[in-house]
C-alpha cells in the first residue's frame, strides 16, 4: 500500500433500526486496491454498512463517497463501478451459468462479443468450460461461490463488496476463493469482504472490527496482533469481542 | 431498451423452464372454460312441477297439458293433497306448486272467472321471476284459447289485443352460456396475469436475486415493465386459447373484431398486472401477494357485473365501479363479442382503461425501492 489513495470514505455513519443503532459513528477510508477486511460477530452491524456503501439501504447519517460518489445523491453511479456478492447466494437457480452471465451483464450493458470473449476468459480460469449450459442448481455450492464471485467481477468494477462470501464451504475451497480475491486486488481492485472466519483475517490487507455497531480497531492484522498482544488473529478478535452485547 | 430485451429474455426462460407454469398456463383455461360457464349458467330449463289438480275436468287437463308442452316445465308430481304438494316444495323435489281447485271448470263456465294457486320457490330471486313469468305467459295463453273456444271466436282470429313479439338481440337464442363465456374469460385473464405477475416478482424477494439486481445500474421502469410484458403475454395467449375452447365447445359466435378485442384485453392487463405488481412491491411473501390480491379480485369480480348485473347495484356501488378496471373489461368483451361493438361504442371504457393503466403501472414503479 504505497499510494494510499481513498475510494471509500466513511465519516460518522450512523444507521439506526427503530430505537437498535446498528452502525454507531462509523469512521473509516478504504485505499484503492486493498483488501479490506470486516470482522464482527453476528449482529455486529458488518452486514449492514456493507449495505449502506451498496446503495442497497440509506443511511440515518453520516457523509460517505464510494468511488467518489456520493452515497446519498449518487446512488445509480455508485452501483455502475461496484459488484456485489451477497451472503444470500444470488446467482439464478434456475439458469444456465451462460444464461446467468448473459442477463447480468445485458443489464449493465456490455455488448454480445465482448460478453463472449468475457465468459470464455472467465470459464477457463474456473475451469467450467464444460459447464457453461448447465443450470446453477446443479452445481456444488463453492463452485456458485466461485461463479457467482466471478460474475460480480464481470463488468470491470473498481469496487467489490463481498458479504460472507465462503459462508459454509470447505477449507479448501474456501484458500480457492481467496487466490480469486488476491488476483482480482492484483489488477487493482479494491475488495471489501466481511467475513467471521478469523483465518480469512489474516489474509487481508487491514481488518476492521466491529463490535456492537463500532468500530473498535482498525489497522494491519500485525499491528493489531501486537496492539493486542496477541499470537492470531482469532485472540485479538476474542479480547475485543468479549465486551459485545448483541452478539447472537 | 436493450436492457429490457434482456430481462425479457430471462423471464420468458424462467417461465417456460418451470413445471408448475405450464400445466397452469393450459389447465386453467380449459378447466374454467368446461367447467365454469357449464355451472355459472342461469338457462331456466326443466323447472319441475307439482300439479294438484282437485278439478279433473277437461278444463284442467288442458292447462296442465299446456305446461307438460313447454320447454321449460317438467311435471314431475301430481297429487291431489296440497300439504303433499307444499312438502315436496319444502324439500326441493320441485320449483312450483299448480294448484287447481275443485269446481274450476264449473267456476270458470259460470261465472267467466276461477283461481289458481301458484307456488314458487323463490330462494333464488329471479329464477323465481323467470319462472312466474314463463307460467303467467302460458296461463295468458291458455285465457285466450279458453276464449276463442267458448265464446266462438276462432283461435287465430282472437280479440283485439297487443301481442308482444319479442327478439333477443345479440343473443337470439338466449344461451346462457354465451352471456358467461366472455366474462369467465376476463376472470381467466386476470388470475393469470395478476397472480402469475404479482408471485414472480416477490419470489426474487424470497430468493434474494432481486437484492443482486439492485445493485446493478438497473431502472426502475425497467424492472418493472420487464416483469410485466412476459404475463400480459402469456394472459393474452391464454385469451386466446379460452376463446377457442368457447367456440369449439359451445360456439360462442364472435361477432366483433378480434385484433380490437385484444388491443383492448393488453390495455386492461397492464393495468390488472400493475395492480398485481403494486401489491407485490409492498409484500415480502407469495402468501401476502396470494393474500391481498385475491381480496381485489374478488371484490372486482363480484361488482364487475359477471354474475349479476351492474345497473341493479345501488347507486353507490354503480359509481364505484368506476374504479373496477373488470367492470370496463366485463363490458368490452360482452360487446365485442357478442355484440360487435367497435372502437367508436367502447371510448369510455378506453379512457377509464388508459388512466386505470397508468395509474397502477406507475404505483408499482413508484412503490419499487431499489434502496430500503
Amino acid at each position: 500500500m504505497n499510494q494510499q489513495i481513498p475510494v471509500i470514505t466513511v465519516r460518522n455513519l450512523v444507521k439506526k433500526f427503530g430505537s437498535f443503532v446498528a452502525n454507531d459513528h462509523l469512521n473509516f477510508e478504504v485505499y484503492k486496491g486493498e483488501i479490506f477486511g470486516f470482522l464482527g460477530a453476528n449482529g455486529a452491524g458488518k452486514t449492514t454498512a456493507m449495505r449502506i456503501l451498496c446503495g442497497l439501504l440509506a443511511p440515518t447519517s453520516g457523509e460517505l463517497t464510494v468511488g467518489g460518489y456520493d452515497v446519498y445523491t449518487q446512488t445509480e453511479l455508485i452501483k455502475k463501478n461496484i459488484g456485489y456478492m451477497s451472503q444470500k447466494f444470488s446467482l439464478y437457480e434456475d439458469l444456465t451459468i451462460s444464461e446467468n452471465i448473459r442477463f447480468y451483464t445485458g443489464i449493465y450493458g456490455i455488448r454480445r462479443n465482448e460478453r463472449l470473449k468475457r465468459e470464455a476468459d472467465m470459464l477457463k480460469k474456473l475451469n467450467l468450460e464444460n459447464e457453461r449450459n448447465k443450470l446453477i442448481a446443479s452445481l456444488p455450492l463453492g463452485w456458485k461461490q466461485k461463479l457467482a464471485f466471478s460474475v460480480a467481477l464481470f463488468h470491470n468494477p473498481q469496487i467489490v463488496f463481498l458479504d460472507e462470501p465462503t459462508g459454509g464451504v470447505d477449507p479448501i475451497t474456501r484458500r480457492q476463493f481467496w487466490d480469486h480475491i488476491y488476483e482480482a486486488a492484483a489488477e487493482g481492485k479494491t475488495i471489501f469482504v466481511t467475513t467471521h472466519y478469523m483465518d480469512e483475517a489474516e489474509y487481508c490487507d487491514r481488518v476492521s472490527i466491529m463490535v456492537d455497531g463500532r468500530i473498535d480497531a482498525l489497522d494491519t492484522p500485525e499491528n493489531l496482533k501486537k496492539q493486542f498482544n496477541a499470537a492470531n488473529m482469532e485472540q485479538v478478535f476474542l479480547k475485543l469481542a468479549r465486551g459485545a452485547k448483541n452478539t447472537e | 431498451m436493450r436492457t429490457i430485451l434482456y430481462i425479457l429474455q430471462k423471464e420468458f426462460i424462467q417461465v417456460f423452464r418451470n413445471r408448475t407454469m405450464l400445466p397452469m398456463i393450459f389447465f386453467i383455461p380449459i378447466l374454467q372454460m368446461l367447467i365454469l360457464v357449464f355451472a355459472a349458467t342461469n338457462d331456466l330449463k326443466n323447472v319441475n312441477i307439482y300439479i294438484v289438480d282437485n278439478d279433473l275436468s277437461s278444463a284442467s287437463r288442458k292447462l296442465t297439458d299446456k305446461f307438460q308442452a313447454s320447454p321449460f316445465f317438467r311435471i314431475t308430481q301430481t297429487g291431489f293433497s296440497p300439504d303433499d304438494a307444499e312438502d315436496a316444495l319444502k324439500r326441493e323435489k320441485v320449483d312450483m306448486v299448480i294448484s287447481i281447485p275443485e269446481k274450476f271448470e264449473a267456476d270458470l263456465r259460470r261465472d267467466d272467472e276461477a283461481q289458481i294457486q301458484l307456488i314458487i320457490n323463490a330462494i333464488n330471486q329471479s329464477k323465481a321471476e323467470l319462472i312466474y313469468n314463463y307460467a303467467n305467459n302460458i296461463l295468458q295463453g291458455y285465457n285466450k284459447n279458453l276464449i276463442a273456444e267458448w265464446k266462438g271466436l276462432p283461435e287465430f282470429n282472437p280479440p283485439k289485443q297487443i301481442k308482444v313479439q319479442p327478439s333477443f338481440w345479440f343473443n337470439s337464442e338466449l344461451d346462457y352460456k354465451w352471456y358467461m363465456a366472455p366474462g369467465i374469460l376476463a376472470i381467466l385473464v386476470t388470475i393469470i396475469g395478476m397472480f402469475l405477475s404479482g408471485m414472480n416478482l416477490v419470489r426474487e424477494k424470497e430468493l434474494g436475486t432481486i437484492e443482486q439486481l439492485n445493485v446493478t445500474p438497473i431502472k426502475k421502469y425497467q424492472f418493472i415493465v420487464g416483469k410485466l410484458i412476459p404475463f400480459v403475454f402469456i394472459a393474452l395467449f391464454d385469451l386466446a386459447f379460452g376463446l377457442t375452447i368457447a367456440r369449439l365447445a359451445f360456439d360462442l359466435p364472435i361477432v366483433g373484431s378480434l385484433p380490437l378485442l385484444f388491443g383492448f384485453a393488453t390495455l386492461y392487463l397492464v393495468g390488472a398486472l400493475g395492480l398485481g405488481l403494486f401489491i407485490s412491491t409492498l409484500a415480502d411473501t407469495q402468501q401476502q401477494v396470494m393474500f391481498v390480491s385475491f381480496f381485489f379480485m374478488m371484490v372486482f369480480i363480484l361488482m364487475g357485473g359477471i354474475f349479476t348485473p351492474v345497473e341493479n347495484m345501488p347507486t353507490w356501488a354503480q359509481y364505484l365501479d368506476r374504479l373496477n378496471p373488470i367492470y370496463y373489461f366485463m363490458r368490452i368483451m360482452r360487446n365485442v363479442v357478442l355484440k360487435g361493438s367497435g372502437f367508436t361504442d367502447l371510448t369510455t371504457e378506453f379512457a377509464s382503461l388508459i388512466v386505470i393503466g397508468i395509474t397502477f403501472l406507475s404505483l408499482a414503479i413508484w412503490r419499487y425501492r431499489k434502496t430500503t
